[in-house]
């Protein structure tokens, strides 16, 4: 284990063979896979006509254009797709434990996160990255370009990718413990995507501070977003929290982190 | 008779996975608020858009949270079984047995979505109720036919899932199928947004479709949106869909069992 570990090129290298497998494996069925990618664009194609037609019966929501509306759709698309590709198989580590597979993995020598990303690894994602990037792109013409909104906007999606890497695994350790109850993470996960796709003014004071402060949901678009259309908080809260995407995301990765080495130091097999 | 045991055994395998059940109205809920507070925005612009209030707006939400599991809008249900079991070639012994597998699946998905109804369909519902200003039925006649039209609609829901289950007999993997149809029901259903504010042609294709049988009628219906006896025409509709689907069902499953060799082991 040690090996393969002491550098941080040894896990990633790990990780890239493993996903290639997965991607070579999922030709296999190739008409299958060719409409799951079809499938996954025409998901994420529709989930944004459905705002676009919203905007049929009004102007602004909750006080924000379609095209500043965009931009936070792309923002948070890019990061959750982004997240959700690297992260793989976390979401169904339950199975892994009630299969004995989680065994399995515990003794091969490469970090077992890694293996659990790499694993199943799929490309199904693409089709959203790309959407989501390109309604980004739409909106990015709206903005008035500084060199330091585009470090801010940079910087957004790197954070907004790392803060929902570990909204999935670490609310996915919820199944180190009870291994059915995978889909409360999607409250979460999937639901922190569908929350930031609106302007945050929609919500009330309370919710807002808790997506602040708690969980620092509101640092995946909302606060940058704010910085790049040269917005006021309608809140009222302090501009320097515009900056403080990273900051939010190396605290989130941490919880992340340390809540699996607890899920996995409770890990008992089920001797299957 | 013994499409009833089905039923009854598909409801008492769900009923087995308690904190799946307790998860998945937690998410449910969650979701539930996320859009009321969006379609609240979007009243507050808009107060009569798409002939809706602000009410029935969240009331939409809620009853669509309620029915999404019920209903089975991604997939999911019995006709995953069934994708599976042509799959592995196990769908060789559901043919052989003395019984139709159309009917099978059916009742054995009704028995699910009894549960899922009784689960995560009551239980966002209180939520809701606490959270948000949330209609109930708009009469008597609404509540019945809302009863109605829950069976038709999980009977629409089935036999496009058991269509979509079907291209397994030819890909042997329906998981493409699967996804791209999920999209489709999502968004023509009603999920995505309610269907009354779909502008144009848009608007009216969606209202024909047979996937507006599985949301946006019985919401409608509950809301009290039709009139007299267009109620009986709205429950028809359903009906229609459900009879024209379920035909192409036993059609796709007559053509599959003569021409497909199944996999085996």
């Amino acid at each position: 284990m040690a090996d393969a570990s002491t550098t941080l090129a040894g896990p990633a290298r790990s990780y890239v063979d493993i996903a290639t497998l997965w991607v070579r494996a999922a030709w296999a069925y190739p008409t299958s896979f060719l409409m799951m990618i079809l499938g996954s664009l025409l998901i994420t194609a529709l989930d944004f006509v459905g705002i676009w037609v919203m905007f049929a019966s009004i102007d602004t929501l909750g006080g924000f254009g379609l095209r500043e509306i965009a931009l936070l759709y792309g923002a948070t698309g890019v990061g959750i797709g982004l997240a959700d590709t690297l992260i793989g198989s976390v979401e169904r580590i339950g199975i892994y434990v009630r299969t004995g597979r989680l065994d399995q993995m515990l003794t091969k020598p490469v970090p077992l996160l890694v293996q659990v990303c790499a694993d199943q690894f799929t490309l199904r994602r693409l089709g959203r990255i790309s959407q989501a990037g390109i309604i980004f792109g739409w909106a990015a013409t709206y903005v008035d370009w500084t060199p330091s909104r585009v470090v801010v906007a940079v910087v957004m999606v790197i954070s907004a990718t790392v803060i929902f890497f570990a909204l999935f695994t670490g609310f996915s350790c919820i199944q180190f413990w009870t291994t059915d109850a995978s889909e409360f993470a999607n409250a979460f996960t999937y639901g922190g995507n569908t929350l930031t796709q609106y302007p945050l003014s929609i919500f009330p004071r309370e919710v807002m501070v808790a997506l602040t402060f708690v969980l620092p949901i509101a640092f995946v678009n909302w606060y940058p977003c704010l910085y790049l259309l040269g917005r006021e908080d309608p809140f009222g809260l302090p501009t320097w929290l515009q900056f403080c995407s990273p900051v939010a995301a190396v605290a989130s990765l941490t919880g992340a982190l340390l809540i699996w080495r607890s899920g996995v130091r409770h890990y008992t097999s089920t001797g299957s | 008779m013994l499409h009833v045991a089905v039923a009854t055994r598909a409801f008492r395998r769900y009923s087995t996975y308690t904190a799946a059940t307790l998860a998945g109205i937690f998410t449910n809920s969650v979701f539930g608020v996320i859009y009321s507070f969006a379609y609240l925005a979007l009243w507050a612009e808009n107060p009569d858009a798409g002939g809706y209030d602000a009410t029935d707006a969240v009331t939409f939400v809620w009853l669509g949270q309620a029915l999404l599991m019920t209903v089975a809008v991604w997939g999911g249900g019995s006709t995953d079984d069934l994708a599976e079991r042509i799959r592995t070639g196990d769908v060789a012994i559901d043919l052989y047995r003395p019984v139709g597998l159309l009917g099978w699946y059916l009742a054995a998905d009704l028995g699910r979505a009894t549960y899922h109804l009784l689960t995560r369909g009551v239980a966002p519902t209180f939520i809701g109720l606490l959270l948000f200003d949330i209609q109930m039925p708009a009469g008597v006649v609404a509540a019945v036919a809302f009863l109605v039209s829950v069976p038709l609609a999980v009977t629409v829901s089935f036999a496009l899932r058991f269509l979509v289950a079907s291209t397994a007999f030819w890909l042997l993997d329906a998981s493409g199928p699967r996804v791209l149809s999920g999209a489709l029901a999502i968004f023509f259903s009603g999920m995505a947004l309610p269907l009354v504010l779909f502008p144009g042609w848009l608007g009216t294709l969606a209202r024909a479709l047979p996937w507006s049988a599985i949301i946006q009628v019985p919401n409608d219906l509950w809301l009290g949106k039709y009139p007299g006896v267009e109620v009986l025409v709205a429950i028809g509709f359903q009906l229609a869909w459900a009879l024209a689907l379920l035909g192409c069902c036993a059609l796709v499953l007559r053509s599959a069992t003569r021409k497909v060799v199944l996999q085996g082991g």
